[in-house]
């Protein structure tokens, strides 16, 4: 049995939008960021949250780390409700748990040097009795940088670089969790797969657990275990990255694995377009939130709501998962 | 991914490279070397004057300028180039000192206001706001009718009058940062609010502020010198500006140099801090442009 | 014919830390009709080499040596600011990243297409018909109410498509698209990239298309060049690139794609080093410090070797195929 570190149990976050007068009016005074999302992460394990803007997998991060309050729903870290902690007991999670941002160059204080910024998580929680200025060197050296680099300013570094020093920051206090919002966002193609060889080296070596958010399938590929998708704040699939790669089953993950353009100019695309723009979570649709998009959909998907079944190893919100290797059907205009 | 032709923000620069780009500039300079003199003057008073400021001499009484007396001499006999020296260390130590006090107050009070909680900030803004609704001279004379015509009133009126302007110009940038990502960073590893005020989200404020601060200098002179030309600042014999120009105005008929004596170095001052202040203000944060 | 003629191409920034030489020695060409794609990573020059065709170069910038040349007739590095505004935005126009950059959040979107019609002569109702016939073309569902909304109104991928609208509008000869496709989705990135092919085989305009991504790089152009430090390493037609390429820089860029990696690899491939300082150019190759096939004769300015007709790499060693090289 591996040891699991992070539950997350039908978590929803909502938001306050609009005023008073929209209530009256029938329009709903908040929107649901995360709408109940449940999955947990082992010990080592890499779980990668995929969606496109809006799908809400940044805000189950910030909830996760209790940034971001949520409204209903449970989440557990290392067997410690993360909802309900006062400060100090966050703060002893936190060290535990981090976090990294998406702009490598945004997330770092621009008038701090590189040295300060590494030491920045021994001072916030008080770490006694080491060597900050060794720690330092230590952890520029884990990550790859050169010792000259403590005198570094944010605006002195690269996009890879500064991403590396983020890396440093998170892994600093030997957290069991790390959380990595898009770590790719922002680097150039040859430095994207310098920062997802790190960060699966230092997950080996020190036996990190992580949960990568992103918008790119691709990106995660190579380094996630699982795969959860999300789409309106729902997961639609979640299984072995192998496999959700090798044959979606849920119509938008395929159709998120097609959407990416192949460098091969000779690669005869079988692209699967979703028509139509995502909708407003102030008007979700009914039914399955996918229907208005998919190019499956039948008569019932507008109306009855699929709920999340197991299909082999993976979990599908869809009421005609997919067969292996399917085309979309010809369309008829409605 | 943007080019990275452009140069690193001006506010991280050196000492050396600010005061390169303030020489570069002709009105910078000018106004540099005003400030020089005037604070040069006022701190070496004593050698430079000879004299002493409110020593009564009556049978010297408005000789005009003169090699014993540089300036002339006022209504009393008393030298004016001793007076105006010794004036200037009362308005700059009034200026800088007021300006100081009310910019750590609106520094701490504007954080408190950003980052605190809605409710704090809302009563901090109405206090401000009713503040900044008074005519500056109507609150010099609600607070010296309260508390009597003394060096303190100025400091006080002064204090009054800047602390809201600087306190909502540090509030605005609290709130801009309070999301952005380095200080959302902060707050994931646990930091406190107090440890992210102080490391992370003053040092990013403090700059533009402390240089609408060195603009206001010169505010800070005039309200000094006006409300001791009224009678409502500093008490007599103790030379300043405002009182020396009040002097002059009352025995104009007698020698014009004792308005001179007292108006010009205002006047000198004043734009010497505004120029520098300004320069600087551009060479620091262009941003800044036209404001103030 | 040629829509733009780029040669020999300089550009420097003056700088406090010394001259900073953004461009060097840049050459390509753009045919009527094609679609030219430029790739390369940050600080590659992308952006120097579109501020430097539309004459939008900063201030402490300016064009050291070369001509940039368009349709055969108009030298844009000596164009007189009045004329080089005559043809921004009526010859040549351009689509960037951010489309709030084009659109003005105060105007409804049918009166900036308006106005944008400016010089052509037409009558009120019909620029607003045009305006619309425009909009129908990007699929802005109900075009004929959607002219009167506002920026906002619309969301991210139809505002880019706006924004493509309003630049095709009269039709350029060039358009300069600049990441147009980066802040958007993936679902949307590629129906962004068809309807903007699609567009330009109707309207039948060239195309210089600026993109870090190789996937749309590859799916959309006829031909592409590849940057790197400011110098132009590799060109040639777009099957030449992706199929055998000869600068080891532009071998690498691609290896480096994830998308390209199709079986489960626990590292990925990467390129080792970072670009060269542009105010201290190193001797010789530029990509010699980070190249795992550097010779002695690299430190010497290698020449610009012709792999196949138009299919053109500045490096000493294209002659040879790494991939037939490793095999040896």
């Amino acid at each position: 049995m591996t040891e699991i570190v992070l539950t997350v149990e039908d978590v929803e976050v909502t938001f306050p939008t609009g005023t008073l007068i929209d209530g009256l009016r029938g329009r709903p005074r908040s929107i649901k960021g995360v709408a109940g999302v449940s999955f947990s992460v082992a010990r080592g394990e890499t779980f990668a949250l995929v969606g496109e803007s809006g799908s809400g997998k940044t805000t189950l991060a910030r909830a996760i780390n209790g940034l971001q309050p949520v409204s209903a729903g449970h989440i557990e870290f290392e067997g410690k409700a993360v909802e309900g902690q006062d400060r100090a007991g966050l703060k002893a999670m936190r060290r535990r748990m981090s976090m990294m941002f998406q702009d490598p160059v945004g997330s770092l204080s621009p008038r701090l040097n590189v040295g300060q910024l590494i030491a920045e998580p021994f001072r916030i929680h008080g770490v006694e009795g080491r060597d900050l200025r060794g720690e330092v060197v230590r952890l520029l050296n884990l990550v790859g940088l050169s010792n000259d680099f403590a005198e570094r300013y944010p605006h002195q570094l690269s996009g890879g670089q500064a991403r590396r020093v983020g890396v440093a920051r998170s892994i600093a206090l030997d957290p069991t969790l790390i959380i990595a919002d898009e770590p790719t966002a922002g680097l150039d193609v040859s430095v994207q797969g310098e920062v997802l060889n790190l960060l699966n080296d230092l997950r080996e070596r020190l036996g990190l657990s992580m949960v990568i958010i992103t918008h790119n399938l691709h990106v995660v590929h190579h380094v996630a275990d699982r795969v959860a998708v999300m789409y309106l704040g729902r997961f639609v699939e979640t299984g072995p990255t192998g496999e959700v790669f090798r044959d979606p089953r849920h119509p938008y993950t395929a159709a998120l694995l097609s959407a990416n353009p192949e460098p091969d100019p000779d690669k005869a695309h079988d692209r699967i377009s979703l028509p139509a723009e995502v909708p407003s979570l102030l008007n979700r649709p009914p039914g399955c939130e996918f229907h208005t998009r998919c190019p499956w959909a039948r008569e019932d998907c507008r109306t009855r709501v699929p709920r999340p079944e197991p299909l082999g190893n993976r979990m599908i919100s869809c009421h005609y998962p997919l067969e292996a290797g399917a085309k979309p059907p010809e369309r008829t205009p409605a | 991914m943007s080019e990275a032709v452009s140069e690193p923000p001006a506010e991280v620069g050196t000492f050396r490279r600010t005061m390169r780009r303030l020489l570069r500039e002709p009105l910078g300079v000018f106004g540099l070397s005003l400030v020089i003199l005037v604070v040069g003057a006022a701190v070496f008073a004593d050698l430079l004057a000879s004299a002493e400021p409110s020593r009564i001499s009556p049978r010297d009484r408005f000789l005009p300028p003169s090699a014993d007396h540089l300036m002339g001499t006022d209504q009393l006999g008393r030298d004016l180039f001793a007076r105006v020296l010794h004036g200037g260390r009362i308005a700059l130590l009034v200026a800088v000192g007021s300006t100081v006090v009310s910019l750590l107050i609106g520094i701490v009070l504007g954080l408190i206001a950003g980052y605190g909680p809605r409710w704090l900030d809302n009563i901090l803004i109405l206090v401000f706001d009713a503040l900044k609704s008074f005519p500056t001279v109507m609150l010099a004379l609600a607070l010296v009718t309260l508390f009597g015509p003394s060096l303190t009133a100025v400091v006080v009126v002064v204090i009054l009058v800047n602390v809201p302007g600087y306190a909502r110009i540090i509030r605005t940038q609290t709130i801009a940062l309070k999301s952005s990502e380095y200080v959302t960073a902060a707050q994931s590893m646990g930091a406190s609010p107090a440890r992210i005020l102080r490391v992370h989200v003053l040092p990013n404020v403090v700059g533009p502020i402390v240089i609408l601060a060195s603009m206001d200098i010169p505010v800070v002179i005039a309200i000094e010198a006006g409300m001791s030309f009224l009678g409502l600042g500093v008490r007599p014999p103790t030379p300043s500006w405002g009182a020396i120009l009040n002097d002059g105005f009352a025995n104009i008929r007698e020698s014009a140099w004792i308005v001179i004596a007292g108006g010009v170095p205002i006047i000198l001052t004043t734009l010497g801090f505004t120029f520098l202040g300004e320069t600087l203000r551009d060479v620091f944060d262009p941003r800044l442009k036209g404001r103030g | 014919m040629t829509v733009l003629a780029v040669s020999g191409l300089s550009v420097e920034f003056t700088t406090e830390g010394g001259t900073l030489q953004a461009l060097r020695d840049v050459s390509f060409e753009v045919p009527e009709r094609k679609i030219v794609g430029v790739v390369g990573e940050s600080g590659c020059g992308k952006s120097t080499l579109i501020n430097a065709i539309l004459g939008l170069l900063a201030d402490n910038g300016h064009v050291s040596a070369g001509e940039i040349l368009f349709e055969g007739a108009q030298e844009l590095t000596t164009l007189d600011p009045t004329s080089m505004r005559a043809l921004r935005g009526e010859r040549i126009s351009t689509v960037f990243q951010d489309p709030m950059g084009a659109l003005n959040p105060v105007l409804s979107v049918g009166r900036q297409m308006v106005n944008v019609q400016y010089r052509s002569g037409r009558s009120k109702a019909e620029k607003t018909a045009r305006a619309v016939e425009m909009l129908q073309k990007v699929r802005i569902p109900d075009a004929e109410k959607a002219v009167n909304r506002y920026p906002h109104e619309f969301s991210g991928g139809m505002k880019q498509r706006i924004a493509i609208a309003m630049a095709l509008m009269m039709e350029p000869a060039l358009l300069i698209a600049d990441e147009p496709t980066t802040a958007l989705d993936a679902t949307l990135e590629v129906a962004t990239i068809e309807l903007l092919k699609e567009l330009q085989e109707e309207i039948g305009c060239s195309v210089l298309f600026i993109s870090h991504h190789l996937g749309v790089i590859a799916e959309l152009c006829d031909e592409v060049i590849v940057m790197y430090a400011g110098e132009v390493v590799e060109r040639g037609d777009v099957r030449d690139i992706f199929n055998d390429p000869r600068h080891p820089y532009a071998h690498r860029l691609l290896d480096c794609d994830p998308a390209r990696q199709k079986g489960l690899v626990r590292h990925l491939p990467t390129i080792p080093g970072e670009i060269p300082d542009l105010r201290a150019r190193p001797e010789g190759c530029i990509f010699r410090p980070r190249c795992h096939r550097a010779e002695a004769r690299c430190t010497e300015t290698p020449p610009e070797i012709v792999v196949s007709p138009g299919h053109m790499a500045r490096c000493w060693v294209a002659e040879v195929p790494e991939r037939a090289e490793a095999a040896r």
